[in-house]
């Protein structure tokens, strides 16, 4: 099968969907001649015009909000925002509008908006460039949140969030715009809520996120060559989050470990903790353990921000403790 | 040019301090294509004199928030090369102890309240400082530097209209270099800039932001009236930057013509033609400003030999900041 990067997958399916339906349109910074900073957008504005490839003024709040009143119009915009960071200035009209007026209409308004932004520190961008900041749009009800891991899974989950008819908010990681993955010609969707089991395993379970993905197939693979066999999984969204195939696996495995890239401090990590204590309780051998983003803003210096994000030896060797049993009286 | 400060010293240290910031960013520049330097950096080369001929309107306590594009304003309020280098580079003795860099570079000691990754990030810090000034009945004055770019943030509109009502000692300086990323001002701010603040009763000007002397004698009258309570002020100087938005922006022939940027350089370069005035007006020949050039670039590269030596914060320092102390002391009831 052909290889394309993240980035190009992205591309191909807005441009694809932008194909089939002309009630779609992009719009953000510097989207158009640009193909924004990254230049994952490329192209695009040759193709549709400037008409449906829409550049804005520096005005997050402004053109989140045109977004939301053409999305309840009969329009489906795909919101560019240049950095995940940015999500802070728009979250009056992503949290208390576009989330909430299928809900407050009784079903009569709904919000056919995409909005795709990016997540990832090491790419020394300091505190205001780097944030994961996915979970805080996980919590609350009536956004969906997807995070894809490859360039397979951005093309997928990007043409299933166009055409779904509420907000969906998804999370690029910006360190892996130029990673390459295998993606099909044909057509393909990824539908929401369906996790992928990326590596099959029996004796403990890796539930990862976006770049975390590879972080624990890498650490899986450390693990194999002492006969630890790791399973992981992918969840690809957060909301709504496949809770079946997680609570399966862990009560195959019963040992499990979530890493996100998120702060951990009431992040997406605890929120699968709870629930696979909830639900698997009685299967674990050892206590579900969070591994997010440490708790401190971004550093700047490379000496201080590549601590901050979990590793593949960090995983593994949380998973050696697990298996050992190191962990069970570790309070 | 307006010839208005009489002071031969002060003449000489606007130079002096515009050569500094150039010198400044041709070394960043440098250390970031040959990878010493780690993450994204925007130059300020074209703009000095709109830094320092407002900065040298103000004393060390008036205050100054900055922007993405902030080396320029922090050398300006007087910085130090060594630990602003030492920043650059994640180092330990850098000003924010390494955990800022480049978009969050600043010597607080000066009165700069941080160097901003969110355009438009500041103009409510620089607002609340001047609210401080008014509350404390202090005279000193804030200046709120940001783009034309920034001009389209809500927030600008927000603040403006409260440090009308109330007043306040703050001067939003607008640096208008033609672009806002790789888009033309023109295509994303409609219609007149100063009219913005104009039309919350904000006395507005536009300025040469190349000639540092008009930019001087213009802030340092806005100053004495801010200080005095007949603030808020709005300028808008025009400038240009030299280099790409940021310095991986290096083709950029198809949002800005190669063309433009050579007359800009080469006819209204703030640092050339303030040298130019400065000999004809027997103040300065140019051998001094050489000989003055020379000496910074060699400090600055004795600060770059340091920094790129100096040590790296200790991996305990990660979560060291995260929390200032409160004394437990002020926390009993009656204290
Ligand atoms: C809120 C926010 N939106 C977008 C960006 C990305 N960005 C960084 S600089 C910039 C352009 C700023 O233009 P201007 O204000 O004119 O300043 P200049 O770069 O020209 O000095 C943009 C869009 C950002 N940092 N913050
Ligand atoms: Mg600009």
């Amino acid at each position: 099968m052909r290889e394309i990067t993240l980035s190009q997958a992205v591309n191909e399916a807005i441009a694809e969907e932008m194909r089939r339906d002309p009630t779609t349109f992009l719009i953000g910074e510097d989207v158009a001649e640009a193909g924004t900073p990254f230049k994952v957008l490329a192209g695009l504005a040759d193709e549709f015009g400037t008409e449906r490839v829409i550049d804005t003024p520096i005005a997050e709040p402004g053109f989140m909000g045109i977004a939301v009143g053409a999305a309840l119009t009969g329009s489906r915009p795909i919101v560019d925002l240049m950095f995940g960071d940015f999500i802070y200035l728009i979250m009056d009209q992503l949290c208390n509008q576009a989330a909430k007026a299928y809900y407050m209409s009784g079903g009569k308004l709904n919000v056919p908006l995409v909005l795709r932004t990016n997540l990832g520190a090491t790419r020394r961008s300091a505190a205001q460039h780097s944030q994961s900041l996915h979970a805080l749009v996980a919590h609350i009800p009536g956004l969906k949140v997807a995070m894809p891991s490859s360039a397979y899974e951005a093309k997928g989950l990007m043409k299933t969030a166009i055409r779904d008819n509420n907000p969906v908010v998804i999370f690029e990681d910006k360190l892996m715009y130029n990673d390459k993955a295998p993606v099909p010609e044909e057509e393909y969707l990824i539908p929401f809520g369906e996790a992928h089991v990326k590596r099959e395993g029996t004796d403990i379970t890796l539930i990862a996120t976006s770049s975390m993905v590879q972080v624990c197939e890498a650490a899986a693979e450390m693990l194999a060559a002492e006969g630890i066999s790791a399973e992981v999984i992918d969840p690809r969204t957060i909301v709504p989050l496949d809770e079946a195939t997680l609570i399966a696996s862990a009560k195959k495995t019963s040992r499990v470990i979530v890493v996100d890239e998120g702060h951990q401090s009431y992040g997406i990590t605890g929120e699968i903790a709870g629930r696979i204590n909830e639900k698997a309780f009685y299967h674990l051998d050892a206590p579900v353990l969070r591994m997010g983003a440490m708790d401190v803003p971004v550093p700047f210096s490379p000496a201080l921000e590549d601590i901050t994000v979990p590793t593949p030896e960090g995983v593994a060797e949380n998973a050696r403790k697990l298996m050992s049993g190191e962990m069970i009286h570790a309070a | 040019m307006a010839d208005t400060k009489t002071n031969t010293e002060d003449y000489m240290r606007m130079y002096r301090q515009m050569v500094r910031i150039r010198v400044f960013e041709d070394n960043a520049n440098q250390l970031y294509l040959s990878a010493k330097m780690p993450g994204l950096t925007h130059m300020y080369s074209g703009e000095e004199a709109v830094a320092v001929g407002i900065c040298e309107a103000l004393t060390d306590d008036d205050r100054i928030t900055s922007t993405h594009r902030g080396h320029g304003h922090c050398v300006a309020k007087g910085a130090d090369y060594k630990q602003m280098f030492c920043e650059l580079l994640g180092k330990e003795e850098g000003y924010c102890r390494g955990k800022g860099g480049s978009m969050h570079i600043a010597d607080q000691s000066h009165g700069n309240l941080g160097a901003n990754a969110i355009v438009g990030g500041s103009m409510g810090i620089a607002t609340g400082s001047a609210l401080s000034s008014k509350l404390q009945g202090s005279d000193d004055v804030t200046v709120c530097f940001f783009g034309d770019g920034a001009t389209a943030q809500g927030l600008l509109y927000e603040v403006m209209n409260m440090a009308a009502l109330w007043h306040l000692p703050v001067i939003y300086a607008c640096e208008n270099n033609g672009y806002s990323e790789y888009t033309k001002t023109e295509e994303i701010a409609a219609g007149s800039i100063t009219a913005r603040a104009e039309a919350f009763g904000i006395e507005a000007f536009t300025v040469d932001g190349q000639d540092v002397l008009a930019v001087n004698d213009l802030t340092q009258k806005l100053v004495a009236r801010a200080r005095k309570g007949e603030g808020p002020f709005f300028v808008e100087l025009l400038t240009y930057r030299y280099h790409g938005h940021h310095v991986g922006d290096i083709n950029r022939a198809y949002y800005r013509e190669k063309e433009e940027e050579t007359i800009w350089k080469e006819s209204r370069d703030p640092i050339v033609n303030f040298g130019k005035w400065l000999s004809e007006e027997g103040i300065a020949s140019a051998e001094d400003l050489k000989t003055m050039e020379d000496e910074i670039r060699a400090e600055a590269k004795q600060a770059v030999d340091y920094a790129l030596a100096a040590k790296y914060p200790d991996e305990s320092e990660v979560d060291m900041h995260v929390f200032a102390p409160t004394d437990p002391a002020t926390l009993r009831p009656g204290a």
